[in-house]
């Protein structure tokens, strides 16, 4: 693990200088009359686990395609450790990459796949066999050597195009949907360990996704992309509690979407108006204005039955009466579905800390309580 | 005759790796009946050739029945018939040669089908296929004309451009069937990794593909080995081996000829068996 972690390279240097290790400048891409990206700049940080989610076509994976050099820039510029990447070709950049469908080479056996890059670098071959054996060792995946990859299961493969690329030490490991083809359990193991692997190898993992879990789990920060530009950039908290348009919201987790018509803003709160189902208050969005019509986003768990909460918390939340509609179990937490005099739905979600069925049953009244913090207004 | 057969047998090689590889066994239905059938179609089908091979061993001079008693001999006098001998020889250096440019000109149009997109793709495919489907007369006459106002002398090498242009058909498929099963990204892969597209052709695409060319190319020998209407056109002193066989034929058949036969059966026997053992190593991706 060691050996293949932080060298002297000039990534480690370039980290103590504090510059990004990827830059995008306006980047854009055309395919035909197709626009897949539209004006992307981004900064990715040294040692990053930079994740771009989006729903298919959103140009995720067009961007990343771009970074490693299998397709270039319409315009705009590309900054890899500070070097412009012009029309540098996939074999002349300092990335490696991790194939959605892995691409290990049929005909080779394990250990020539993972040496692959290193022959081509010209290391010597005592010094191969020893990366090799270290990187394999890293995935925690010895002794398939001498395997084609045929013989191997798919959470195998998936460690060798790891090892394949790593072994390189690249300054930047480019992962497009590398778990994609696994099962769920096996994805959920294998995306502890590539957060594991980004913090030993300290190089910067950029992932491409459409998974809003995987992405909310691994990621440092998120790219949120749709129609070829990026949307949000943020932590996972960032992103998942302060969306900041509806598609956002809506693509990552539950969010009940509530049409309100602004009353009064006091720069930090603003009261809004849930036609016909009484006055909330909601944190102010970031840079604009809060008028008119707009859209407030609340998360279901962030919504408590009233009953629920002491009354110390109650007191200065968002209260709403409505009826239960409906009451649907889901093993770690009940939902419910409360409809409101306005004729909105919302749902609430309801850890079940207790054992047995819900106390509550369809059709009574029931009250829930929110803080305006969680109450967010949108964008758009 | 020769090219339609080839050419199930070229499409046939394809079709290992487009069929499901786990397709269930049929269970077998209708009796005896299609046990009998079947019996009588490849009866139908080697009976004639069996009968060649068979009186080939025959220890008599005249094709008679019964077989009164079986003898090498006629395999001996071919080997002391300098005739028949120079005749093999041509056959091979003709479907060695003709397989050869076929391969390397089959594959460059593989792959330019393959990679890239370029208006008049779907005639040039045609038209690589045409030979293939083409009658022998019409190539053999279409050649000679060709060739006459060219100038040409009539000769080894003028067979060998004709074979050449329906072998090329062969590799093509063949390459371009396995090219499409090749995904991109090996490609990619390589080139990730440091390889430029040299070095990527040949460690990369090249292994993968080594299997399809063979494959093709023994089909494409086995071919040109057997061919008859096109060479009889345009071949010049020199006789191949079909060629000195329908020659010989005008004073009967002889138990040598059965013997000749009987070679040029197992040669193609033994090609089209290695050839669809090649392609199936490919489609699994050994």
């Amino acid at each position: 693990m060691a050996q293949l972690a932080v060298s002297e390279s000039a990534w480690s240097e370039a980290r103590l200088l504090g510059r990004p290790s990827i830059e995008l400048r306006d980047v854009s891409k055309y395919f035909g009359d197709v626009q897949a990206v539209n004006g992307i700049s981004l900064d990715v940080r040294q040692g990053e686990f930079l994740t771009l989610l989006g729903p298919s076509g959103c140009g995720k994976t067009t961007t990343l395609r771009m970074i490693g050099g299998f397709e270039l820039p319409s315009s705009g510029e590309i900054l890899i450790e500070g070097e412009a990447m012009g029309d540098r070709p996939p074999y002349r950049r300092p990335v490696n990459t991790v194939f959605q469908n892995y691409a290990l080479f049929p005909h080779m056996t394990v250990a020539q796949n993972v040496s692959y890059g290193l022959e081509m670098a010209g290391v010597p071959k005592v010094e191969r066999q020893k990366r090799v054996q270290d990187a394999l060792a890293m995935v925690r995946l010895p002794h398939v050597e001498r395997r084609k990859p045929a013989e191997l299961s798919g959470g195998q493969q998936q460690r060798v195009a790891l090892a394949r690329a790593l072994v390189n030490r690249p300054a930047v490991l480019l992962l497009d949907e590398p778990l994609g083809a696994l099962d769920l359990k096996l994805r959920k193991a294998m995306q502890l360990e590539l957060k594991q692997l980004n913090r030993e190898v300290g190089a910067t993992f950029v992932y491409v996704t459409h998974d809003q879990e995987e992405a909310l789990t691994m990621s440092d920060r998120i790219a949120v992309m749709n129609e070829g530009r990026i949307l949000q950039l943020g932590t996972p908290g960032e992103i998942y509690e302060r969306p900041r348009t509806r598609f956002v919201a809506d693509f990552i987790g539950q969010t009940n979407f509530l049409e309100v018509d602004v009353d009064g803003w006091d720069g930090i709160t603003v009261d809004v108006d849930l036609r016909g189902s009484g006055r909330l208050r909601a944190r102010a969005p970031e840079g604009i204005q809060p008028q008119g019509r707009m859209t407030l986003a609340v998360r279901p768990e962030k919504i408590s039955l009233l009953g629920d909460l002491p009354g110390s918390e109650v007191a200065g939340s968002n209260g709403l009466t409505g009826r239960l509609d409906e009451i649907v179990y889901v093993g770690t937490h009940t939902q419910y579905l409360i409809r409101l005099p306005g004729g909105q739905v919302l749902t609430v979600y309801r850890q079940n800390r207790a054992v047995g069925e819900s106390e509550h049953t369809a059709g009574e009244s029931l009250s829930v309580v929110f803080n305006p913090q969680s109450a967010a207004l949108l964008a758009d | 005759m020769s090219a339609i057969r080839a050419g199930t047998l070229g499409s046939e090689t394809v079709a290992p790796a487009a069929l499901p590889q786990s397709a269930p066994a049929r269970t077998r239905r209708g009796g005896p009946w299609l046990g009998i059938a079947s019996a009588l179609v490849y009866l139908f089908l080697y009976l004639p050739l069996f009968v060649v091979v068979l009186y080939s061993f025959s220890a008599t001079k005249v094709n008679a029945w019964p077989i009164k008693g079986y003898t090498l001999d006629w395999y001996r006098e071919l080997l002391v018939d300098r005739d028949i001998q120079e005749s093999i020889r041509l056959s091979v250096i003709i479907g060695l040669v003709a397989a050869s440019i076929a391969v390397v000109l089959g594959t460059l149009t593989a792959f330019a089908l393959d990679r890239f997109n370029f208006p008049g793709k779907p005639a040039i495919r045609f038209f690589v296929v045409m030979p293939i489907v083409l009658p022998g007369i019409v190539t053999g006459v279409a050649m000679l004309s060709f060739f006459s106002m060219l100038g040409w002398q009539l000769s080894k090498w003028t067979i060998i451009i004709a074979h050449g242009t329906f072998c090329i058909t062969l590799i093509l498929n063949n390459v371009v069937a396995r090219l499409g099963q090749l995904p991109r990204s090996l490609d990619e892969a390589s080139a990730d990794l440091g390889a430029p597209p040299g070095r990527t052709f040949w460690r990369v695409t090249f292994p993968l593909i080594r299997p399809a060319i063979l494959a093709g190319a023994i089909l494409a020998f086995t071919l040109s080995f057997d061919e008859v209407v096109v060479t009889f056109f345009l071949t010049g002193r020199e006789k191949t081996l079909p060629l000195l066989i329908w020659g010989r034929l005008r004073q009967g058949i002889s138990p040598e000829i059965n013997a000749a036969a009987t070679i040029i059966v197992a040669v193609s026997l033994a090609g089209v068996l290695l050839s669809n053992r090649l392609s199936k190593q490919a489609a699994i991706g050994g």
